[in-house]
């Protein structure tokens, strides 16, 4: 399926939950509501219309600081989008940044027998960033959701073993969330034994 | 009998453990009972580095990703951002990168093959293979400048043109290389030792291997034929012919067969690639145009002197090789917002010089329009995939990686629980763990 229809597949079968979709530069894209993620990735994978064997990555973008970096410049540019070539399409524009959320938990599926892509949004608040773990349909998602909660402090409900993955389990703080400073040093420990 | 299980800790520095990795074994006599893996030693802090500087200044940090082959990371990050940008390079870059990519997989598969033959006691083949892979970096040298982290590819383009005497040279590597696999391969595939230490073991079914995630020559081996060069086609590949290799038990052996054969089909892709380029195998050469200092060409152009430099080319640092004017048309898009102009405009004329300081100077360069965007290709390992978010200013909001060597780690207690101890060596050297790549 191509973007379009599939993002109208998705929208038709759960008219509810998806709260909003783009397909910007042919990249299919639903945002939908946290309730309903994993209603919604168990007939990704399971239905023969979208067959998603694959959850090819996970991860968040924290959206707290959107649009607020300073121009470091005397003279900013202009900020002209390029000219889009004409092998991409142009014509769906990118909705923007959430309006009223922090985090967008980001699901990248791919189905190997449908050759199609799609990326599943979903937006948490600041107060309570917390969803469904997919671990029971994608084994992929253990590790993937570990670092996730590693590096946003996003908690995954029902996941077997959510600890800390890259980072050491002394470290205070979420590196990538957006008011972790890149320069923050902490004393590193070394382990117990 | 009193019996009771056995903690045993293999890494972080262990010399089979390649960088630096725990695994922590729960063993009942020989035989693994539960597996612990520990990453995270190699953090570097990849994806918040890549939110402070500006968009090419991601590419050195690219490099470190997966050590072995930089060029793919190169050109997977590169393609993200362009297809962010909405833009498309010319057809000889594309064959350029697609080219180098290739010579970075096959030094990639000697590499890990080399390696994990050389656990297993085959000292002879590791050395063979380095010995080949020096071939192939010479060449990487030879258009880079540099051999491991090369920095090779620009966002709308790569530095510079395929060096004079390329095609020669490649084929030269290629004959030595093809002579080391045939070596190899003798030493190894009807070699006793080997093929029982990797028949049957570290076994993974096809099922399994995609709810892991798993991408690669390790989900070839379990006889899927997903190879992003072929299901979702990037660049030229779709204008190439070469074969997927699958195996079928999804065993280290079946790995072993996979990675052999897809070194011949990527030298295929290399010497077709090299016919079928646009312009000629090489286009750098000496006599394109009159030579000039670079200081001479700018103290004329100071005073007004711009017709004797307009058919002059700058003599330039030898790290801008390949860059030249006539040269800059087939290496880089036609978008200035994106790429340098190539030094004889940024000498000789004020557009040039615009052009250069707009895209160079503090809080200035490529910016992209808000958006975000997913672009797989295929790495050496597996899809590498570049996830990348604009806010419209001149450094990304972010980027993520997905790195392919981090789902078949993931999968480790999988493919080791049930095996015995010395299983472990081979099955986790058919991994090709890049600690750059899975720690980022």
């Amino acid at each position: 399926m191509n973007a379009a229809t599939l993002i109208q597949a998705v929208s038709d079968r759960f008219p509810a939950a998806v709260t909003g979709s783009h397909s910007f530069r042919g990249d299919a894209t639903v945002i939908v509501a946290r309730e309903s993620l994993l209603e919604i990735a168990r007939s990704l994978k399971e239905d023969a219309a979208f067959q998603m064997n694959f959850l090819m990555d996970l991860t968040a973008v924290d959206f707290s600081s959107f649009g607020t970096k300073p121009s470091r410049g005397f003279f900013s540019s202009s900020g002209v989008g390029v000219h889009p070539s004409s092998e991409i399409p142009a014509h769906d524009p990118w909705p923007g940044p959430p309006a009223d959320a922090r985090f967008a938990v980001v699901y990248h599926f791919f189905s190997l027998a449908l050759k199609h892509r799609l990326r599943v949004e979903v937006l948490l608040q600041q107060d309570d960033p917390a969803l469904d773990s997919v671990t029971s349909l994608w084994a992929g998602a253990d590790w993937l959701e570990r670092e996730v909660w590693d590096m946003f402090g996003i908690r995954f409900r029902g996941h077997p073993n959510l600890k800390r993955i890259l980072m050491y389990d002394e470290f205070v703080g979420h590196p990538l969330r957006k008011d972790y400073p890149v320069n923050r040093r902490q004393p590193l420990i070394g382990p117990v034994n | 009998m009193e019996t009771r299980d056995m903690l045993l800790n293999v890494g972080p520095a262990h010399p089979a453990m390649h960088g630096i990795i725990r695994i922590v074994t729960r063993l009942e006599g020989e035989q693994i009972v539960d597996i612990d893996v520990e990453i995270g030693y190699l953090h570097r802090g990849f994806e918040k580095m890549a939110e402070t500087v500006d968009y090419n200044g991601v590419m050195p940090y690219t490099d470190r990703l997966n050590y072995v082959s930089p060029l793919i990371n190169n050109m997977g990050y590169c393609m993200a951002v362009e297809k962010l940008l909405g833009m498309s390079v010319p057809d000889r870059c594309h064959y350029i990168r697609v080219i180098m990519s290739e010579i970075s997989r096959i030094s990639d598969h000697l590499t890990c093959v080399g390696a994990s033959a050389m656990e297993l006691g085959a000292f002879t083949v590791f050395l063979y293979m380095i010995k080949a892979r020096e071939y192939l970096w010479d060449l990487v040298e030879m258009v880079t400048g540099a051999r491991l982290t090369v920095t090779y590819c620009r966002v709308g383009g790569v530095k510079g043109d395929l060096p004079a005497g390329f095609e020669e040279a490649c084929a030269k590597a290629f004959k030595e290389t093809r002579l080391v696999l045939k070596e190899s391969d003798t030493l190894l595939t009807r070699n006793r030792i080997f093929v029982d230490r990797m028949s049957g073991t570290g076994k993974i079914s096809a099922e399994d291997a995609m709810s892991y995630g798993i991408t690669g020559p390790f989900l070839r081996g379990c006889g899927v034929a997903y190879d992003v060069r072929k299901d979702c086609p990037y660049s030229v590949y779709d204008r190439l012919e070469f074969d997927v290799p699958v195996g079928t038990r999804g065993d280290n052996l079946d790995r072993y067969m996979v990675r052999m054969e897809e070194m011949e089909q990527s030298m295929r892709i290399v010497e077709q690639a090299l016919r079928e380029i646009p312009d000629g195998p090489v286009l750098a050469s000496p006599d394109t145009g009159k030579p000039m200092a670079a200081a001479e060409m700018v103290d004329r152009a100071k005073v007004g002197n711009i017709g004797s430099i307009a058919d002059r080319v700058a003599v330039t640092d030898p790290t801008l090789d390949g860059s030249a004017r006539p040269l800059h048309v087939h290496i880089a898009a036609d978008e200035k917002r994106v790429f340098l102009p190539p030094k004889e405009d940024t000498y000789g004329n004020i557009e040039g010089l615009m052009q250069h300081f707009k895209l160079v100077m503090y809080g200035h360069g490529i910016r992209p329009p808000k958006g975000e965007v997913y672009f797989p290709v295929e790495g050496a390992n597996g899809e590498l995939g570049f996830y990348v978010v604009s806010d419209g200013s001149s450094s990304a909001y972010r980027v993520r990686v997905r790195p392919p060597c981090f789902a078949i780690m993931s999968a480790l207690p999988k493919l080791l629980v049930g095996d015995m101890i010395a299983d472990l060596t081979p099955t986790f050297g058919s991994v090709n763990m890049i600690g750059g790549e899975l720690d980022r």
